[in-house]
């Protein structure tokens, strides 16, 4: 933290945001991000039990005119 | 907001917010005495436009004990929070409203036909090209010009997506095509830089000008562009940062043009439309930079300003500054190296992270409905059926409040502005009370004559100021007398 402008912009050069490898990211972060994506499965099941039925029709049916 | 199919969506929203109230909030009236929707912060009023004026006479009105409105504005319920000195608060009446919302569905529920289901969704669009706006009101320093307030905020306004957008599965502008998904929800429907419009044309700064305070020393900066969060980070950074650089425009130290952009209204859609942060837009100086860019430039001023000390009066103490600052930092730095570790702080990359693993998993493509829906039930309220909420209950969300907090935010105003003495004033004599507004409660004492008690300014009216007077009158009597004494 606290890095100056000129020293981000060394930083990002050396490091695009084309990621190698994902080196750029903290032990920290990366355990977080594995921690997210182990559960995914059974979250998404979860989410398909409460997702409305049929998406198209409901999408369809859902207009909200009258708003700033 | 939808509802059971053959009921208008105004019956719906009304019977919300109706069944909410108690039948002693109920008869409590809005003041309109001093609105006017029409005044234009550049110092005129505008002679079209008169169904605008009617929106504010809404159908069905609740000034609520926490402080807040809750009424009923075009054919959808309105929650506005009560008014807050501080990001972090802001969230927790925020929050307070979803939960406020989820509550009134119950009631309504209970008087509605037997399989009759009601949805609330906070976001900004219906998909359709149909768009409703979340409302930021900051209390600005009525000497700042208009115009240098405007031109400050708008490039700002601009790239402050790159965090507080909520995140939109394709685009609702008509004749652009291949967007899969975008930061905003709202950056579609942007038409103009400046403007009063809120339904039309709509500008990235609105200039309606009702201060609902003294309007001598103040001025309300009414945003409508931006979306409505519901990560609790989102929603703290949205508030949190565009009151930093308030700050900063009132003491005259933020130049307008070091900033301006060439394209305002181009910019704000090309940011939205690049998930991967690397669109660069056009300054005036020729000079091309990307949205993460500006805000580094932003954030840069903001940290030498607080630094200097020439806030120190202003902020007497006040520790958010210095949290704001951290977390934008901390926010902007994770967008340059890996805006996906952001999932659970911010609302475009939340939902991004979820429509993806969905896609993936079920092998879906981007024009899937069930994307779309997901999208749309990402904002639902009901913490039973709402994807945030689903998220939030698996521990993926940053929490910044608690639910115990929420629950006492439902009822209890903030105590350090005036919604203290409002809220207070509703939970103990709304039956004295024929009307209230943001600036005034109207007192019906003896049933003959009517007593206004005026709040102009938002600071006063505080726990501090009112609660000893309060207890002391446990009569609504002595307490006007008092007052006016």
């Amino acid at each position: 933290m606290g890095m100056s402008q000129s020293e981000r912009q060394q930083k990002k050069r050396k490091a695009p945001p084309e990621k190698e490898g994902g080196s750029a990211a903290s032990p920290e972060v990366q355990q977080k991000g594995r921690r997210l994506k182990e559960d995914m499965d059974r979250l998404l099941d979860e989410i398909d039990s409460v997702l409305e039925e049929n998406a198209e029709e409901f999408i369809k049916n859902y207009v909200q005119k009258g708003g700033q | 907001m939808s509802g059971p199919g053959d009921v208008s969506s105004v019956l719906v929203a009304s019977m919300l917010v109706g069944q909410y109230g108690q039948a002693e909030l109920r008869r409590v009236k809005w003041d309109f005495q001093e609105e006017n929707p029409l005044r234009d912060a550049r110092g005129f009023e505008a002679a079209r436009n008169r169904e605008a004026a009617e929106e504010e006479g809404a159908l069905v009105n609740l000034v609520l004990t926490n402080g807040a409105r809750y009424y009923v504005d075009h054919a959808h319920p309105e929650f506005s929070t009560p008014e807050t000195t501080n990001p972090r608060d802001c969230v927790l009446w925020d929050k307070a409203g979803e939960s406020i919302l989820a509550a009134s569905i119950t009631r309504a529920l209970e008087i509605m036909p037997p399989g009759a289901r009601v949805h609330v969704y906070k976001n900004n669009s219906d998909g359709k090209g149909n768009s409703y706006g979340t409302h930021e009101n900051y209390l600005v320093d009525r000497a700042v010009p208009f115009a240098k307030l405007a031109a400050s905020l708008l490039p700002f306004f601009v790239t402050r997506q790159v965090f507080c957008g909520a995140g939109k599965v394709g685009c609702e502008e008509t004749g652009v095509e291949g967007v899969e998904y975008q930061l905003s929800q709202r950056a579609d429907f942007i038409e103009a830089e400046v403007g009063l419009e809120t339904t039309l044309k709509r500008p990235i700064v609105n200039t309606r000008d009702e201060p609902h305070a003294d309007p001598e020393k103040f001025r309300r900066l009414h945003v409508i562009l931006g979306d409505a969060n519901m990560c609790d980070v989102a929603t703290y950074l949205k508030v949190g940062t565009t009151a930093l650089i308030l700050l900063l425009i009132e003491d005259a130290v933020l130049d307008p043009d070091a900033f301006s952009l060439a394209s305002p209204v181009e910019a704000i859609k090309e940011i939205s439309r690049d998930t991967s942060l690397q669109t660069t837009v056009e300054a005036a100086s020729g000079r091309r930079v990307t949205a993460v860019d500006l805000q580094w430039e932003y954030l840069d001023l903001v940290k030498g300003y607080l630094k200097s000390g020439r806030a120190d009066e202003a902020l007497e103490g006040a520790e958010w500054p210095q949290e704001v600052i951290a977390k934008w930092e901390y926010v902007l730095t994770r967008l340059e190296e890996d805006p996906s570790s952001l999932a659970g702080e911010i609302d475009w990359v939340t939902k991004l992270d979820l429509l993806d693993a969905y896609r993936e998993s079920r092998d879906l493509a981007w024009d899937s409905p069930t994307l779309k829906l997901i999208d749309l039930q990402y904002h639902d309220v009901d913490p039973e059926r709402g994807l945030f909420y689903k998220l939030r209950a698996d521990g993926r969300t940053e929490r910044l409040v608690s639910d115990d907090e929420i629950k006492r935010a439902m009822i209890e105003p903030p105590e350090d502005t005036r919604a203290y003495f409002r809220g207070t004033c509703l939970a103990r004599y709304a039956q004295q009370l024929v009307a209230a507004s943001w600036d005034a409660l109207i007192f019906d004492i003896d049933g003959q004559t009517l007593k206004r008690v005026p709040m102009l300014d938002p600071l006063k009216g505080t726990a501090a100021h009112t609660k000893a007077l309060l207890e002391a009158h446990r009569d609504p009597g002595g307490l006007v007398a008092a007052l006016q004494g």
